[in-house]
């Protein structure tokens, strides 16, 4: 392996669950108060993933006092303490920006069931 | 110890102890042999020469051989390059290493920048150019005036104009060493460094 690329890996977070656009998550955050330390959790859908090895990102979109809040996490974050899924959802596009444009009944997402009786 | 030589591996991030994003620069530098010491007695200042990489065979004359096998080295190094220093004398023999540097350091680091061929002004002087459209004909990235009329009917010296840009030497300084991998002889220092990737760089201590 290229020495740049070994550089990398120490970085890389291994446990990280599946997860694709469309899937709902609990994104359960380190918070930092002064000296104390406690885990905030962000639970939306995953409108979109950005790769890239180390600095990938992934977006995650809810509706927060009827308002749209997204929150950009870098995957290999360590102030991620866990992402959590919540629910998978059945989509046609890696990048659902267009849940922006979509309020309550009409944003809602199919859920995706295996294919696979047993399948992971 | 004051320098080492590295060469550019590339750019990348990593996250500090806090969790935030740092980017960095990948540099593999040394170990770097010390092939001379320049004493003020002898040669009028204080230096070590140190070298890196090891060149092909073919493309060493006989002098460059026997200058590194004075040094006791195998292969003559692919890049020479002075350092100064004022005291604790490095002994010909003797190799610097990415150890001498420290994690929260300042570094400056020396490289030649990627060239960029011919260039306007606007790219290379930053020139605000033309007006896009209302009847602008064929200023849109011009220089505009290059001086006065008559008098003194010259181009003052020194006057920004196209050319060359770019496979200059270029230092950056006030770097944070953000991270040291002895056992890889890596240094990441944070923030960009000049040249195109697998470039050599010169990295002193601030």
């Amino acid at each position: 392996m290229h020495p740049f690329m070994e550089t990398q890996k120490e970085y890389l977070r291994d446990g990280l669950p599946q997860f694709r656009p469309g899937d709902t998550l609990r994104v359960n955050v380190r918070v930092r108060e002064g000296d104390k330390e406690r885990i905030q959790a962000f639970e939306g859908v995953c409108i979109a993933r950005k790769h890239g090895g180390v600095h990938e990102t992934f977006k995650v979109r809810k509706i927060s006092g009827g308002v749209g809040v997204e929150r950009t996490f870098p995957l290999h974050s360590p102030m991620l303490a866990s992402i959590e899924v919540v629910r998978q959802g059945r989509v046609r596009r890696a990048k659902l920006y267009y849940l922006r444009n979509l309020r309550g009944k009409a944003a809602r997402i199919r859920e995706r069931r295996t294919a696979r009786p047993g399948a992971k | 110890m004051s320098g080492i030589i590295g060469r550019k591996l590339g750019m990348t991030q990593i996250f500090d102890e806090a969790g935030t994003v740092v980017p960095v620069t990948v540099i593999q530098a040394g170990p770097c042999p010390v092939v001379q010491v320049r004493t003020a007695e002898r040669d009028g200042y204080n230096a070590v020469q140190l070298g890196f990489g090891a060149q092909k065979d073919v493309r060493v004359n006989n002098a460059e051989k026997g200058h590194a096998t004075k040094a006791g080295l195998d292969a003559a190094p692919a890049v020479l390059k002075e350092f100064r220093f004022e005291e604790n004398a490095p002994e010909v023999g003797g190799t610097v290493t990415v150890e001498g540097f420290e994690r929260g350091g300042r570094v400056k680091v020396t490289g030649v920048t990627k060239g960029r061929g011919f260039q306007g002004v606007v790219k290379r002087h930053g020139f605000g150019g033309g007006r896009a459209s209302h009847g602008a004909t064929r200023v849109h990235r011009a220089p505009g005036s290059i001086g006065a009329g008559t008098n003194p009917s010259r181009v003052i010296k020194g006057k920004r104009m196209p050319g060359h840009m770019g496979d200059a030497q270029q230092t950056v300084r006030n770097l944070l060493v953000a991270k040291i991998d002895a056992e890889r002889n890596l240094l990441y220092v944070r923030g960009a460094v000049p040249g195109p990737v697998n470039g050599v760089v010169f990295i002193q201590k601030q």
